[in-house]
């Protein structure tokens, strides 16, 4: 057993005149849930084709579970599962054999499928709909249906590509919950995201991508206390601008996203005091989560 | 040389991995069996009946036997040739694109090799069920002689394998469905009448006639026709020589532009 489950040194991948991935790196530790946290076109879909060994990097070396990638990336793929960002079940089969037919792929003996089956409909929280076709299945269904066919070949690695993108809130709460006790049981998971509370969470290190590059790495928490370190107020309502240069002194820094008016202060009852009396205003004042971070690094104006 | 890296892992990783693609089609296939085995059995057998009948009244004898019996082979090696296609360009195509179907499998130990394998195997089961059918009803019939047109058997399974891989070279490249109407009108209809399925190339301009030649349903249809009709066939190691280069070449064509085409 390797001390990284994966590698990435130096990683680039362009398309053309497109930069997908701009040399990265990080390593991701056994039995640790790794983020790759990101707006759309980040790279993070790159990047896990990337260590599955589907697309190849123009520099860099990547190793998977001491595997060279891609080079030998079907010995790593052995022991992956694997959870697309979309689905790809097979829609003219049923849930039972969706599961038996991915068996087969990893070269699993039709009894040893057989004996998994019953353990991962549990899973899946899918045994009434075994023998149901996949067409039938809510979008939740379906996502749970992906996560237990992932987990067929029993492997060390998982590599999701946004989870729960599309899924309900109740649905993806019920996700979060059976990618928990994976965790618990020693997997490994690397995540792709842009739901900031999914990867507050769930991971225990995340990777800031922007444009293929990496922009922050840690701990959620140590990201929070790092890039923010003070408590939020949103206001609501009112003008932003004239807003800002009234509580300008007593912030250490102002967003203004729209109609909101994002302020960070260390000492929010001092702003509080300034905009008290002032009517149509609505305060919240939270601690900071991944979202300002995120926001912070990457921008909260559109196209900035 | 990343292209050379990426062509060779794409290649079939061991002897055996393709037959799990090959039993997914067949679980699929079981569950509208029926329906498939007709459909695929009715466009030939009313060509047969059809034109054996229809036109035989006019062409009389062909070849020294009846016009009916002479088509029987061309039909056979005709609806190998079809099925084997339309598996490939639409149902495996679909499988690659709007299914989603290979891109699940690349993310198990299956390699690209051991999907084009799978399912050129799998199109070929499908020209054999269409081929014996065809063969079965006329032999039944009293067309075909018996038990010689089994020999015609494993040259419907080469021919099922060969249309099968140059119709993945189709696909590979072809951007969308509209594009294979142009590989069926322009390239395999006029297969059917330069390779002798319906008449004698002997009736073709000689010109035709070396075209012909080098075309893979003609060296289909010059073993199974004298099968089917309890005929000694010439240049067997030719004919079948000629259809394994039309599986060999067209097989890894497609797979290093399908590498090209799905790992970027």
């Amino acid at each position: 057993m390797s001390t990284v489950a994966i590698d990435f040194a130096g990683v680039m991948k362009s398309y053309g005149d497109k930069i997908a991935v701009d040399g990265l790196s990080f390593t991701v530790a056994p039995g640790e849930c790794f983020g790759l946290l990101g707006p759309n076109g980040a790279g993070k879909s790159t990047i896990t084709r990337m260590v599955l060994g589907m697309t190849t990097p123009d520099a860099g070396t990547i190793t998977v579970l001491g595997v060279p990638v891609p080079a030998r990336a079907r010995l790593a793929r052995e022991r992956i599962g694997v959870v697309p960002q979309f689905d790809n079940l097979d829609l003219e089969l049923t849930v039972r054999e969706n599961l038996w037919v991915f068996g087969r792929y990893f070269s699993m003996s039709t009894r040893e499928v057989e004996a998994v089956i019953p353990s991962l409909l549990e899973f899946a929280c899918l045994e009434s709909k075994a023998d149901a076709r996949v067409t039938e299945l809510s979008g939740g269904m379906k996502r749970r249906l992906t996560l237990a066919r992932a987990l067929v070949n029993d492997p060390q690695l998982l590599v999701m590509d946004e989870p729960t993108t599309g899924l309900d809130p109740h649905a993806r709460r019920l996700v979060w919950e059976r990618l928990r006790s994976l965790l618990a049981r020693g997997k490994t998971i690397l995540l792709t995201t842009h739901f900031m509370e999914e990867a507050e969470r769930l991971c225990d290190r995340l990777c800031v991508l922007e444009g293929g590059r990496k922009i922050a790495q840690g701990r959620p928490h140590a990201l929070i206390d790092e890039q923010i370190g003070c408590q939020v107020i949103e206001i609501y309502g009112g003008n932003p601008h004239e807003l800002r240069a009234l509580i300008r002194p007593y912030a250490q820094r102002i967003e203004v996203s729209g109609e909101t008016l994002f302020c960070y202060a260390s000492d929010p009852e001092q702003v509080c005091v300034q905009l008290r009396g002032r009517a149509g205003l609505r305060l919240l004042q939270r601690p900071p989560n991944l979202e300002d971070v995120f926001l912070g690094l990457t921008g909260r104006e559109i196209g900035k | 040389m990343n292209i050379g890296k990426g062509f060779s892992a794409g290649l079939p990783a061991n002897a055996w991995n393709w037959a799990a693609v090959w039993r997914r089609n067949g679980l699929a296939w079981r569950k509208v069996a029926l329906a498939s085995v007709l459909g695929s059995l009715a466009e030939p057998m009313i060509y047969l009946f059809g034109l054996g009948f229809g036109l035989g009244i006019m062409v009389g004898r062909v070849d020294g036997t009846s016009y009916i019996a002479f088509l029987t082979g061309g039909m056979v090696a005709t609806s190998a040739m079809t099925s084997a296609t339309s598996e490939t360009i639409y149902a495996a195509f679909a499988r690659m694109n709007a299914q989603r179907t290979w891109e699940a499998i690349l993310h198990t130990q299956l390699t690209l090799g051991d999907i084009v394998l799978g399912e050129l195997a799998w199109a070929a089961t499908k020209a054999v069920l269409a081929g014996t059918a065809i063969m079965f009803v006329a032999a039944a019939l009293g067309y075909a002689a018996w038990p010689s047109a089994l020999y015609a058997l494993p040259v419907v399974i080469l021919t099922g394998f060969a249309f099968a891989s140059l119709a993945m070279v189709v696909a590979a490249l072809a951007p969308s469905y509209d594009y294979f109407v142009f590989y069926q009108t322009l390239v395999l209809t006029p297969m059917l009448f330069l390779c002798g399925a319906v008449f004698p190339v002997a009736q073709l301009p000689t010109a035709f006639q070396h075209v012909g030649h080098f075309l893979p349903l003609a060296h289909s249809i010059e073993l199974i026709r004298p099968a089917m009709l309890g005929r000694p066939a010439g240049s067997v190691g030719l004919h079948i020589s000629a259809l394994c280069m039309y599986i060999i070449l067209p097989f890894f064509l497609s797979t290093a532009l399908l590498c090209r085409r799905l790992m970027r």
